[in-house]
C-alpha cells in the first residue's frame, strides 16, 4: 500500500511535467493545425540550455528557468520563420516531414556540440530537500518541477482563454481567413503560438534537469508522452492535454511498480484503447 | 441528322503522346543500377548498394499507402520487422529463405489490415499519430518476448552459400546486390500493376479528397485496406531479404522509430506518390548516411543525422514533391 501511494505520487509529479509539455504541443496544433514532431526535442534543447548556464556560469536550474524559456522562445520563433512559414500552405505530408527533419537535425546538432555523453547537474539548490508526508517521500526536485509545471500550465491556459490576444489565437485556430477579416494578423499569431510553445518547453526542460539526466535523446520520451497526452486529451484542447498528461504520469508510476518493462506499453495501450472507443479523445470536439 | 452524331467509337481519339522522357529515364536508371557493382568494387560501396535497394523496396511498400493513398504511416517498421523475425524463425526451422517470403508477406498483409481496421477511421494527423503509437508499442513489447530473443535478438542460422539459401560470399557482395536488384524490380512491377488500374485511381482520389471520393461512390475504407495489405506485404519482403543480408535481428534493428521514419522519409525525399520516389530517395539518403557516418563522424552518428535532417527540411520547403520533381523540371527546361 505504501509502495502504491509512493508510485502514485511519483507518477503524479512526473505527470505535471507531461501536462506542461502537452499543453505547448496542443497549442501549436490547435492554432496552426500542424503537428510538431520535434516538440520533445525542444525540451531536450532546453535541458542543454539549462546545462550550459550551470556549467559555464554556475547558474542553478531554478534561476535558469527564464533563460531557458527565452532561449527556446527564440529558437521556436526562428524555426517558425525559417522552415514552418514556408510550408504553411503546403501539403500535410510536407508539414509533417519538415518537423521530422527538424527533430533529426536538432538531435544531430546537439550531439555534435555536446557529444552523446549523458550530463547531469550536480547539487542543484533543491537537491537536498526531502519531505515525508504519511510515509510518502517527495524530493525537492519533484516538488519544484510539479509546482513549476502546474503554474506554467495555468499561466498558459489563462493567457489563451482570458486575454484579448489569447482569444485572437483561438480565433485564428478556428478560422484563419475569418480572423484575418476581423483584423487579426494570423501570421503574427502563428509566430506567437510557436513562441508560447517554446516558452512551455523551455520551462519544462529547465525544471526537468533537477532530477533527470541530459542527453541528446532525452526529449524522445517527453515528446512521445506529450503526443499521446494531446491525442488522448483531444487535439487542440488545453485542459484535455493537461489532464491526459497527469493521467499518463500516474499510469507510468503505477505500472512501473508492478511491471517495470511495460510503462511505455501501458501508456500507448491506454491511448490506443481510447482511440478505438472515442476517436476524438477525452475532451475533443471533433 | 444522324450524320452529325457519330458513335463514340468513331470519335477521333487524340493520339496518345508517347512518354519518351519516362522511357529514357527508366533505361538510364536501369543501366546505372545494373552497371553499379561492376564499377563499385569495394565492400563499402557494395553495402551501400544492397542497403539502398533494400530500403527502396520497403519504401515502395510505404509509398502505396503513404504516397498514393495519402495515409501517412510512421509505423512501417512493424512490417519490416515482421519480415525480419518471420524469415529468421522459419529459416531456423529449416525453410529456404525464398519460401518464407510469401507466407510472411501474407502475414504482414493480415497484420496491416488488422491495424487498418481501427485506425482508418482516423484522418490526417490523427492516423499518423496512431501508426506512430502502434509502432512504438510493438517496439516496447518486443524486448519482453522470450521466443523472439528478447533484447538479445535472433541470429539467422549458418547456411551453405548458394542462391537457394540466399546466402552468398560476404567478401564480394555482387551476388547480394543483384539479388536485391531483382527483388526491387519485382516489387516495383508488382506495385505498378497494383496501382495501374482502378485501385490506383481510387487511392489517389482518396488522398486528394476522401469526402469527395466517398461521395462519388469510392468504397474508401475497403480501398484503404487493399492499400495497407499490399504496402505491408512489400515492406515485409524487404525485411525478409534484409535479415538474410545482415543475418541478425533484434528489437532496435527491426522496429525502431527511426527505421519507420527512414522508410517514410526516403520515399518523401525521392518523391511521394511516384514510382521513382523510393529508388531515388534510397540511393541519396543511404549514400549520404554511409559516407557521412564513415568519413565525417568521429564521435558517432551525428553529422549524418544533421545532414539527413537538413536534407529533409530542404526537400519539404523547396519542393515537397521530392527529387523526382526536380529532375522532371530540369528535363523540361533542357528540352525547351
Amino acid at each position: 500500500m505504501q509502495d502504491l501511494l509512493q508510485a502514485l505520487t511519483n507518477g503524479a509529479f512526473l505527470g505535471a511535467v507531461f501536462a506542461l509539455a502537452a499543453v505547448g504541443l496542443t497549442l501549436v496544433f490547435g492554432v496552426t493545425n500542424m503537428l510538431n514532431f520535434a516538440h520533445g526535442d525542444f525540451i531536450m534543447v532546453a535541458m542543454y540550455a539549462g546545462f550550459v548556464c550551470w556549467s559555464l556560469a554556475g547558474i542553478d536550474p531554478l534561476i535558469a528557468i527564464p533563460i531557458a524559456a527565452l532561449t527556446l522562445a527564440l529558437v521556436a520563433v526562428l524555426v517558425y520563420a525559417g522552415i514552418i512559414r514556408p510550408v504553411l500552405g503546403s501539403t500535410q505530408l510536407a508539414q509533417m516531414v519538415v518537423t521530422f527533419g527538424l527533430l533529426t537535425f536538432l538531435r544531430g546538432a546537439i550531439q555534435f556540440a555536446f557529444t552523446a555523453t549523458p550530463r547531469r547537474i550536480e547539487d542543484p539548490i533543491v537537491g537536498g530537500i526531502r519531505v515525508v508526508v504519511g510515509g510518502v517521500a517527495v524530493t525537492g526536485a519533484q516538488l519544484v518541477s510539479a509546482v513549476g509545471a502546474l503554474v506554467a500550465t495555468g499561466a498558459l491556459a489563462w493567457f489563451v482563454y482570458r486575454t484579448e490576444t489569447g482569444r485572437a489565437l483561438q480565433a485564428v485556430g478556428e478560422d484563419a481567413a475569418g480572423a484575418s477579416l476581423m483584423g487579426i494578423n494570423s501570421g503574427r499569431m502563428y509566430g506567437l503560438t510557436w513562441a508560447l510553445a517554446g516558452v512551455s518547453t523551455g520551462v519544462a526542460g529547465a525544471l526537468l534537469i533537477n532530477n533527470f539526466g541530459i542527453d541528446p535523446l532525452a526529449g524522445a520520451t517527453f515528446g512521445i508522452m506529450s503526443f499521446i497526452a494531446v491525442a488522448l486529451g483531444g487535439f487542440g484542447s488545453v485542459f484535455g492535454a493537461a489532464l491526459a498528461g497527469l493521467l499518463l504520469g500516474v499510469v507510468q508510476g503505477v505500472v512501473g511498480l508492478y511491471l517495470s518493462g511495460y510503462t511505455l506499453t501501458a501508456a500507448l495501450g491506454i491511448y490506443l484503447l481510447v482511440l478505438v472507443v472515442r476517436p476524438q479523445g477525452l475532451r475533443g470536439s471533433r | 441528322m444522324t450524320a452529325t452524331l457519330a458513335p463514340p467509337s468513331a470519335r477521333p481519339v487524340p493520339a496518345r503522346k508517347v512518354p519518351w522522357g519516362r522511357y529514357a529515364g527508366i533505361a538510364v536508371v536501369a543501366v546505372l543500377l545494373v552497371v553499379y557493382p561492376l564499377v563499385a568494387k569495394t565492400s563499402f560501396l557494395q553495402t551501400i548498394g544492397v542497403t539502398a535497394l533494400t530500403m527502396a523496396i520497403a519504401s515502395t511498400g510505404w509509398n502505396i499507402l503513404g504516397g498514393y493513398a495519402g495515409q501517412i504511416s510512421f509505423g512501417h517498421a512493424v512490417f519490416f520487422g515482421t519480415g525480419m523475425y518471420g524469415t529468421t524463425l522459419l529459416v531456423t526451422g529449416g525453410w529456404s529463405p525464398w519460401l518464407t517470403m510469401m507466407p510472411i508477406a501474407l502475414l504482414a498483409a493480415v497484420l496491416g489490415v488488422l491495424i487498418g481496421l481501427p485506425t482508418f477511421r482516423l484522418r490526417g494527423h490523427y492516423f499518423s499519430i496512431a501508426t506512430l503509437a502502434i509502432g512504438m508499442m510493438v517496439m516496447s513489447i518486443l524486448p519482453n518476448i522470450q521466443w523472439l530473443g528478447a533484447t538479445d535478438g535472433l541470429s539467422v542460422p549458418f547456411l551453405d552459400e548458394g542462391f537457394w539459401n540466399l546466402t552468398f560470399s560476404l567478401r564480394d557482395k555482387t551476388e547480394y546486390y543483384y539479388t536485391a536488384l531483382g527483388l526491387f524490380a519485382v516489387a516495383t512491377v508488382a506495385a505498378w500493376l497494383f496501382l495501374r488500374g482502378r485501385i490506383g485511381s481510387y487511392l489517389e482520389a482518396i488522398r486528394d479528397d476522401d469526402v469527395a471520393a466517398s461521395a462519388v461512390g469510392v468504397p474508401v475504407r475497403r480501398y484503404k485496406l487493399y492499400a495497407v495489405a499490399m504496402s505491408a506485404a512489400l515492406t515485409s519482403i524487404a525485411g525478409s531479404f534484409h535479415v538474410m543480408f545482415v543475418t541478425f535481428v533484434d528489437p532496435s534493428s527491426s522496429s525502431d522509430l527511426s527505421l519507420s521514419t527512414a522508410i517514410a522519409l526516403i520515399a518523401v525525399v525521392g518523391g511521394a506518390g511516384s514510382m521513382w520516389g523510393p529508388i531515388l530517395g534510397a540511393w541519396l539518403v543511404i549514400a549520404l548516411q554511409e559516407y557521412t557516418r564513415t568519413y565525417l563522424s568521429a564521435t558517432g552518428r551525428t553529422i549524418d543525422l544533421m545532414m539527413f535532417g537538413a536534407l529533409i527540411i530542404l526537400v519539404a520547403v523547396v519542393d515537397p514533391r521530392g527529387l523526382v520533381n526536380l529532375v522532371k523540371r530540369g528535363y523540361r527546361r533542357v528540352r525547351r
